[in-house]
C-alpha cells in the first residue's frame, strides 16, 4: 500500500489516485502492440483458416513464400526500388536543405513550401496524374518509372528531417574551415556532412520506407514482373485472406523490430558521447 | 552564447549587400554583387529538387485539372463538378470521407490524450520504453497492421472466438468489412500521428504551473481542466489537423477494412479509372478532394500559426 499512498508528481495526487489511468494507459499500449504481434504465430498454423493459438505448427507458408516466383519478384522489385529511391533522394534532398538554409534568400521560403507539396497533395490524385503521364511517356511498368515516383513522394520527410538537422548545426564551423583555407565543397564534406549525419541518415531510413511501404502509385503504375510486394499484397488481401501474407508480414514484422532496437541503442551510444 | 549568435548570425543578401555601400570601400559594390551572386549559386542546389516536384507532380496533377474540365464528348464544361453537386452518390461519398476522418479523429484524441499525458509524466527510462510502443506500430508496414486486423476481426478471429468462449455474445458479430472495422483499422494506424506532437508539447509544460495552482487551492481535477489541459492544445490541435488530413486521402485500410461497405473518395478515383477508365469524373473529384485538404490546412494555419503550435508559444 505504500506506493499507492505515496505521490505521483509533484502535485497532491497519490499513485492510489492514478491507478485508472495506469489501467488505461496499459490497455491503449496492448492495443497499439498486441494485435500487429499476433500475427507472428498465426503465420505458424498448419491450417488454411487463421486460428490462434495455432492447432499444428508448421512452415508452410514460408515455404509458400520462398518457392513462389511471384512473391520473390515482387520482394527484389521492392527492394531495389526503395534502395534506388534512397539513392535518389538522399543527395537530392540534402543538397536543396543545405543550399535553401544557407543562401537565405527570400525565395528560399517559396520553395520550401513546393518541396513538401507532395505530402499535401492526396496520394491518389498523385497517383493517376503519374499514371496518366506514364501512360504516354511508356513508363508504366518500368523501375525508372517506379523509382522517379517514390523519389518524389520521399522528398518531402527528407528534406524536413535534413533541414531541421542543419538548423540546430552551428554553421560557424564551415565558416572557419573555409576561412582556414577550404573549398565551399571541402567544407562541406568534412565539417558539416559528418556533423549532420544523423538527419541525413535518418532522411534515407525515411525514404527507404516511404517506397517500400507505398501501395497507391504502385498500383496504377506498377505491374507483371513489375509489381512491388506491397502492391501484390494489398492485391491478395482484397480477394482473400492468404495465410502466406502472415509469414511475409512476420518477416516485415522482425526487420522493423529489429532496425527500431538497433535505432534505440545506437541512439543511447550517441547521446552518451556527448 | 545568445548574444554571440545574434552578431555572428548570417544577414540576408540583399541587406548585406547594402551594408558594403554604406562602408563605401573602394571595392564594395563588386563584394557585395559576389555574396549576392554565391547566394544564388546556393540556391542554385534545390533545383534538382524543384525539377523533379514540378515534373512528377506539378505538370501531371495540372494536366488532371486540365482534363477534369472537359466533358465526355471533350468539350469544355465544368459538368464533372456539377455532377458531384447533383448525384446523391458522390454527395454520399464526401459524406462518409468525412464521417470516418471525424470519427477517427475524435477516437484517437479520446484514447491517444490519456496514453500522451501518462507516458509524458513518467520517469525517463519508462517514457523511452513507452514511446517504443507508440513507435513500433509506427514503423510497421500500413499493409501488415490492416491485414493483422483483418485476421483479429474477421468472423472467425480473436475476437469473436474469445468473446463467444467467454459467453459475451452468442453468433459471431459483424466486426469487419463495415464501418466498425475501418474505424478500428484507422484508429491504430492514426494514434501515433496524434500521440507524438501532443507528447512533445506536454513535455515543455512547465509542471511549476500545475504545483501553483495545487499552491492556491486546486485540487488536481481542476488543476489538470484548468492548467494542463489549455496548455496541451496547441500539441493536440496539431495532431488533430494532421490525422484529419491523412484521415481525408486514406485509401489502403479503409479499402481492406472495408470490404466494399465503406467507399472514401480516393477508393471512388480507383475504381473510376481501374474499371472505367474514366480520367474526367476521377480527376474532378480528385481535385475537390486536394481543395478540401487545403482548406482544413489553411483554417489550421489561421487558427493556429505553426510557430505557435511548434511550442515556445505557451512559456509566454
Amino acid at each position: 500500500m505504500s506506493w499507492l499512498g505515496r505521490p505521483a508528481s509533484d502535485t497532491q495526487i497519490t499513485h492510489g489516485g492514478r491507478l485508472w489511468l495506469y489501467g488505461v494507459a496499459g490497455l491503449i499500449i496492448l492495443f497499439l502492440i498486441i494485435p500487429t504481434l499476433i500475427v507472428i504465430p498465426m503465420s505458424f498454423s498448419d491450417s488454411q483458416y487463421l486460428e490462434f493459438p495455432p492447432r499444428n505448427w508448421s512452415d508452410r507458408w514460408y515455404r509458400n513464400y520462398f518457392d513462389s516466383r511471384e512473391w520473390m519478384t515482387a520482394t527484389w522489385v521492392s527492394i531495389k526500388a526503395a534502395f534506388l529511391t534512397v539513392g535518389v533522394v538522399t543527395p537530392i534532398a540534402t543538397m536543396a536543405a543545405y543550399g535553401l538554409y544557407v543562401s537565405n534568400l527570400k525565395a528560399a521560403r517559396y520553395i520550401f513550401v513546393l518541396l513538401i507539396t507532395p505530402m499535401m497533395v492526396p496520394v491518389i490524385l498523385i497517383a493517376i496524374g503519374v499514371f496518366f503521364a506514364y501512360t504516354r511517356l511508356n513508363l508504366n511498368n518500368t523501375m525508372f518509372g517506379l523509382v522517379l515516383a517514390h523519389s518524389v513522394l520521399a522528398l518531402p520527410m527528407s528534406f524536413i528531417v535534413i533541414s531541421s538537422g542543419l538548423r540546430s548545426y552551428d554553421m560557424n564551423q564551415e565558416r572557419v574551415a573555409r576561412s582556414l583555407g577550404a573549398s565551399r565543397l571541402k567544407a562541406f564534406l568534412v565539417i558539416t556532412l559528418p556533423q549532420i549525419r544523423f538527419s541525413v541518415v535518418t532522411g534515407a531510413l525515411l525514404a527507404f520506407i516511404v517506397s517500400f511501404d507505398e501501395v497507391i502509385v504502385a498500383l496504377f503504375i506498377s505491374g507483371g514482373n513489375m509489381s512491388t510486394i506491397t502492391r501484390s499484397m494489398f492485391l491478395a488481401l482484397r480477394d482473400q485472406i492468404d495465410p502466406t501474407i502472415a509469414s511475409i508480414s512476420t518477416i516485415m514484422i522482425m526487420i522493423t523490430s529489429v532496425a527500431l532496437i538497433i535505432a534505440q541503442v545506437f541512439g543511447k551510444s550517441v547521446e552518451q558521447k556527448f | 552564447m545568445k548574444t554571440l549568435d545574434k552578431l555572428t548570425k548570417p544577414v540576408p543578401g540583399p541587406r548585406t549587400a547594402k551594408i558594403y555601400k554604406r562602408w563605401d570601400g573602394i571595392n564594395s559594390e563588386e563584394l557585395g554583387q559576389d555574396e549576392l551572386r554565391e547566394k544564388w549559386a546556393l540556391f542554385g542546389l534545390s533545383i534538382p529538387a524543384i525539377i523533379l516536384v514540378l515534373t512528377v507532380i506539378a505538370i501531371p496533377v495540372g494536366w488532371l485539372f486540365w482534363l477534369s474540365l472537359f466533358n465526355d464528348e471533350g468539350v469544355l464544361s465544368l459538368s464533372n463538378y456539377t455532377r458531384m453537386l447533383d448525384s446523391k452518390s458522390y454527395s454520399r461519398i464526401f459524406v462518409t470521407t468525412f464521417k470516418v476522418s471525424f470519427f477517427t479523429t475524435l477516437l484517437c484524441v479520446l484514447i491517444g490524450y490519456p496514453l500522451a499525458y501518462f507516458l509524458a509524466q513518467l520517469p525517463k527510462r519508462w517514457a523511452a520504453l513507452g514511446m517504443m510502443a507508440v513507435l513500433f506500430p509506427f514503423w510497421t508496414s500500413l499493409l501488415v497492421r490492416t491485414y493483422a486486423w483483418l485476421v483479429v476481426l474477421q468472423r472467425k478471429g480473436l475476437i469473436n472466438q474469445w468473446g463467444m468462449e467467454l459467453g459475451w455474445w452468442d453468433t459471431p458479430i459483424k466486426l469487419v468489412h463495415n464501418l466498425n472495422g475501418t474505424l478500428i483499422g484507422m484508429v491504430h494506424i492514426m494514434l501515433p500521428f496524434l500521440i507524438l506532437p501532443l507528447y512533445g508539447s506536454m513535455k515543455t509544460i512547465d509542471f511549476d504551473y500545475i504545483k501553483a495552482a495545487a499552491n492556491l487551492g486546486a485540487n488536481p481535477v481542476k488543476a489538470f481542466w484548468h492548467v494542463f489541459f489549455p496548455l496541451s492544445l496547441p500539441g493536440l490541435f496539431a495532431g488533430m489537423i494532421v490525422v484529419f488530413v491523412l484521415c481525408l486521402g486514406f485509401f489502403v485500410t479503409p479499402a481492406v477494412l472495408g470490404g466494399g461497405n465503406v467507399i472514401m473518395v480516393s477508393m471512388k478515383i480507383e475504381t473510376l479509372i481501374d474499371l472505367f477508365f474514366n480520367f474526367g469524373t476521377a480527376s474532378a473529384l480528385g481535385v475537390v478532394l486536394f481543395v478540401l485538404t487545403l482548406m482544413v490546412l489553411f483554417v489550421a494555419y489561421k487558427l493556429l500559426p505553426p510557430d505557435k503550435v511548434l511550442g515556445q508559444g505557451h512559456n509566454v
